[in-house]
């Protein structure tokens, strides 16, 4: 167990980077506290599994370095960290059994086999593998599989971090559900450190208490599932999570009103923009209201149509030429007739070029 | 109830019997008919019964060829899927290399049986040949023709040299499928390079080398013109395996029976060998799921 501190952290997979878009990873400092889940959400191509394999010690970054508990670990062989990996596709040895397999990575670090045993046995119980151990290994289901890479990562007592390379992919959907609450249980019964890859928001946000989204490299924002939804710092991360994602609409700033093509939107501050910036408003669906009568700053939508998806109905609307989405709870009325849409403004945000604006000293 | 009768669908099959008849049917009952009879000559033939199966089932003579074959086999067996697997892990995985180990690999394949014979006849030969001509001159006794030791040793570096690259280019196309994530995970369980050939490497190839035994099994044990070229069987029958013995019997003493009785077991055998393997091919791909 241990904390993880990436020390300004950057990876390139040129010989000679120059500009920020040389780099696969941009440059990172920060610390991974002990004993939490964190996953780590973004699209593909964005860098998170770089980052994992920097982690994981499969790639060595071009710049910055890895410390687990103030030891540097950067330059050390994957072998060499206390570091388990579960990865996209089950990796189990074929011709083992899983008591075998479970037992590999402890009979390669020479423990006798006394202590071996009550450990597979434990670690077999806690993944209800138990009835399964003197089967062939290569017999089993994708998900009993992917169970004993876990296994094989869990047995090892001196393990720092267990981490996670989008492990559900090829799991079933009705058991993806079942296997994530287990592993959920897990982490909270080993208080292990884990780090979650995926791609999926529902898995990032059900598993971890810390969700770090990276976008084009950038880790945008670290933060529990609550503060992503609630105070996105970037376009992407609104945009990203939530289903449907934060509506993003060009604005322009004057004092503490926002003006939205002509129509002008009361902030509760004033913010710090530079003259230049691309500036963006965001707003989620869950925070803006459709009403069939105008009040002062509402903006003049056309629906395009209404989904009732059950929990709650989502309007498709139109506000001259761009889609914005609105949530509507199940128990209110709605239809096409209701053109007045207002945003309530505790929960407008504002960007530029993509970045949260911050607000100006309250004075 | 009114059923129509029309069997014209029967001329659909003919291409197909008429094929097969003429390419193994027709043939092989030629042979059974010759293993079933005699003949002094004058095209004149009588019946002879199953004596000529209880001859060469009984013989020396093919008993000893058919030691010498099991023997033939084995050994290139022993050395070539070993040797074969070696070379594939030790051949390079990205770049350009690779192109060019292939072609180099892929060279003694592309040679005929005939020019594989030619090529090692003189290769080893006394006074002219690489081989030969040097390893004399430093003092080391070899003579292909003479010795019966040399002469094994010559058939089989020549089908080590033909055909391992064979086996070699089937346990790389194994390798290149394993994904990258299995010896990632086994650097992290701490796996030495040992445990990673036994418990990973190997398993995956399993598949690819049950072929290049088969392969291998098979096509040595009909083995002919290579051995045939280089020592025509000898020195004395040292070297005569099924397939050379078989045509000395057929065409040197055209001893038509007692050759098609041969050939007719050889067959048997290489049918009989060819289902055990296929049995326990098939019965691992079960275990397999």
């Amino acid at each position: 167990m241990a904390e993880i501190y990436l020390k300004k952290l950057a990876h390139s997979y040129l010989p000679n980077p120059q500009k920020p878009e040389d780099y696969a990873l941009k440059e990172i400092d920060q610390v991974w506290e002990d004993g939490k889940a964190y996953a780590l959400l973004g699209s593909s191509g964005c860098g998170k599994s770089t980052l994992l394999n920097i982690i994981s010690g499969l790639l060595t970054p071009s710049q910055g370095q890895v410390l687990f508990d103030g030891q540097e670990v950067t330059q050390l062989p994957t072998e060499q960290r206390q570091i388990a990996q579960v990865f996209q596709f089950p990796v189990v040895y074929d011709t083992m059994t899983v008591y075998d397999n479970l037992a590999f990575p402890l009979r390669n670090r020479k423990q006798d086999e006394a202590s071996i045993k009550t450990r597979v046995a434990e670690i077999a119980d806690m993944l209800e593998l138990t009835a399964d151990l003197k089967k062939k290994a290569r017999g089993l289901t994708a998900d009993a599989k992917q169970k004993i890479s876990l296994g094989r990562g869990l047995v090892r007592q001196d393990v720092a971090a267990i981490l996670f390379d989008e492990p559900l992919t090829v799991i079933d959907p009705h058991l993806k559900w079942l296997l994530r609450m287990q592993l959920k249980a897990l982490h909270q019964r080993l208080n292990r450190t884990m780090i979650y890859v995926t791609h999926d928001q529902t898995e990032a946000l059900t598993f971890a208490d810390q969700v770090v989204v990276m976008y084009d490299g950038y880790v945008v924002q670290i933060g529990t599932p609550q503060e992503l939804f609630e105070r996105p710092e970037h376009t992407f991360v609104g945009y990203f999570i939530g289903s449907p994602g934060m509506n993003v609409l060009p604005v322009s700033l004057e004092g503490a009103t926002a003006y939205l093509n002509g129509q002008s939107l009361a902030l509760t501050t004033r913010y710090i923009s530079q003259p230049g910036d691309k500036l963006e408003l965001g707003i989620r669906p869950e925070f803006t209201q459709l009403s069939p009568i105008p009040s002062a700053h509402s903006l003049t939508v056309t629906i395009k149509r209404i989904e009732d998806i059950g929990r709650h109905k989502i309007a498709r609307a139109d506000y001259q030429g761009r889609e914005i989405n609105i949530v509507i709870p199940e128990d209110q009325p709605v239809s096409v007739d209701y053109k007045y849409l207002t945003l309530d403004p505790r929960h407008i945000h504002l960007y530029a070029n993509g970045w949260r604006l911050k607000q100006e000293a309250s004075a | 109830m009114n059923k129509t009768w029309n069997n014209k669908a029967w001329w659909m099959v003919l291409p197909v019997v008429l094929l097969v008849a003429f390419s193994a049917v027709i043939p092989l009952m030629t042979v059974v008919n010759y293993s079933v009879q005699d003949t002094f000559g004058n095209n004149q033939f009588f019946w002879a019964g199953l004596q000529w199966f209880e001859e060469i089932v009984n013989s020396e003579r093919f008993h000893d060829a058919l030691g010498r074959q099991f023997l033939f086999s084995g050994i290139i067996l022993l050395i070539e899927i070993p040797l074969g697997i070696f070379i594939a892990m030790n051949m390079p995985k990205k770049g350009w290399s690779i192109s060019v180990c292939l072609v180099l690999m892929s060279l003694p394949l592309l040679i005929p049986w005939n020019v594989v014979g030619t090529i090692w006849q003189i290769f080893g030969r006394v006074d002219i040949g690489l081989l030969g001509a040097a390893a004399n001159k430093l003092g080391i006794d070899y003579n292909y023709t003479r010795d019966i030791g040399d002469a094994w040793f010559t058939v089989i570096i020549m089908d080590v040299w033909h055909w391992t690259s064979l086996v070699a280019l089937l346990c790389y196309a194994g390798l290149q499928s394993i994904p990258e994530a299995y010896y990632q995970a086994a650097r992290i369980d701490g796996a030495s390079k040992w445990a990673i050939f036994r418990y990973i490497q190997l398993p995956k190839m399993r598949g690819v080398l049950l072929i290049a035994v088969l392969l291998r099994f098979m096509d040595s044990f009909m083995i002919y013109t290579e051995p045939f070229v280089v020592t025509g069987g000898g020195p004395g029958n040292a070297t005569t395996f099924l397939s050379i013995d078989l045509v000395k019997m057929a065409i040197g003493q055209f001893d038509l029976g007692p050759a098609a009785a041969f050939s007719l077991v050889y067959f048997l055998i290489i049918l009989l060998l060819s289902w055990v393997f296929y049995t326990i091919m098939t019965n691992l791909d079960k275990q397999e799921r």
